[in-house]
């Protein structure tokens, strides 16, 4: 009989549980150096685990300088973390694309790695569709003294040279 | 105490319906929904205002094949979707009319096309798609009732 309240809660619970992440969030852990220092800031102890808030992202709404989540352009199955530098219409110098100055084209962000020359970011594969992005890293909460909140900043080298106004 | 018993009685019926809610969007968001397509591009295939059935397993599965009808989130506005036919996948040659080039789909991408090619905004405009914009595959039509028939080439 307990056997069967088991299987009943598991089978009502995890729907719950699913939906849940799907549209509050989760937390994941980080891997790499493309985000340093930031995030793993000493590659040799632990990595952290950042909170990614899916509400956040519900409406597309990122600002410049937000860290995101999103899914590779190249690999459907993989999630990687970056930092959004330019959205659509801004103009950004480039650093090793293949043009130095690009225009970013309706629905589309700038992504790049904090960790500049070990990334694997926009510079490689350019513009990419707000469609791809997964969610908002927010915090990150373990290991327990590295608590803090993550911060929509961008080093004036990396901004856009100029900005498209958004109304929305 | 009948207001004990009221309390008792809503917690109960607002576990359903959170109970619901999360079913169905667990349904809707991975397992299959049903889709009203607009617009022009896939005719005569599809219609407007014909209600798609589609399916969410074989895309996270990258099962994908060429051929097959695909809901995706538009490359240029993420809250617009787009229903095309994949016409090439990762590796292949594609040719495009305008400019007369060819190209290879990058990994990662596919090429989208609608069946109705003088009047379809895809790859041809804005180049591969990435996977990861796929949301779902269509395998039938469920209305107008007379025209139910399966969408999938296999």
């Amino acid at each position: 009989m307990w056997f069967r309240g088991l299987c009943k809660s598991i089978i009502l619970g995890v729907p719950i549980g699913i939906t849940f992440l799907d549209t509050v969030g989760y937390v994941a852990r980080v891997e790499g150096i493309s985000m340093q220092p930031v995030l793993n800031p000493d590659s040799k102890s632990n990595n952290d685990y950042v909170f990614l808030s899916r509400w956040a992202v519900k409406d597309f709404n990122v600002q410049r300088g937000d860290v995101i989540s999103l899914v590779s352009p190249k690999d459907p199955n993989q999630k990687i973390i970056k930092r959004i530098v330019a959205l659509q219409g801004d103009i950004v110098s480039t650093l090793g694309y293949k043009s130095q100055y690009v225009k970013i084209p309706e629905g589309h962000c700038w992504v790049e790695g904090d960790h500049t020359g070990h990334t694997l970011d926009s510079n490689t594969f350019g513009p990419v569709s707000l469609g791809l992005v997964n969610a908002k890293a927010s915090y990150i909460v373990w290991p327990p003294n590295r608590w803090q909140r993550l911060e929509a900043k961008l080093p004036s080298s990396r901004k856009p040279l100029t900005t498209a106004v958004h109304h929305t | 105490m009948a207001f004990m018993k009221f309390i008792a009685k809503s917690c109960e019926v607002a576990g359903y319906v959170i109970q619901t809610v999360c079913v169905a969007h667990c349904t809707f968001n991975h397992v299959g929904d049903f889709v009203v397509c607009s617009g022009p591009s896939m005719e005569p295939t599809l219609e407007s205002n014909n209600i798609l059935f589609t399916e969410h397993i074989t895309p996270r599965f990258q099962r994908l094949r060429r051929g097959d009808i695909v809901i995706a989130k538009s490359p240029s506005n993420p809250k617009q979707n787009i229903c095309k036919r994949i016409k090439a996948l990762p590796g292949d040659r594609v040719r495009v009319q305008f400019p007369k080039r060819s190209q290879i789909v990058p990994r990662g991408h596919v090429w989208l096309e609608g069946d109705n090619s003088s009047n379809s905004a895809d790859s041809r405009l804005y180049g591969p798609v990435p996977e990861g914009l796929i949301k779902s595959r269509v395998v039938c039509r469920v209305w107008p009732l007379d025209k139910i028939s399966s969408l999938t080439q296999y």
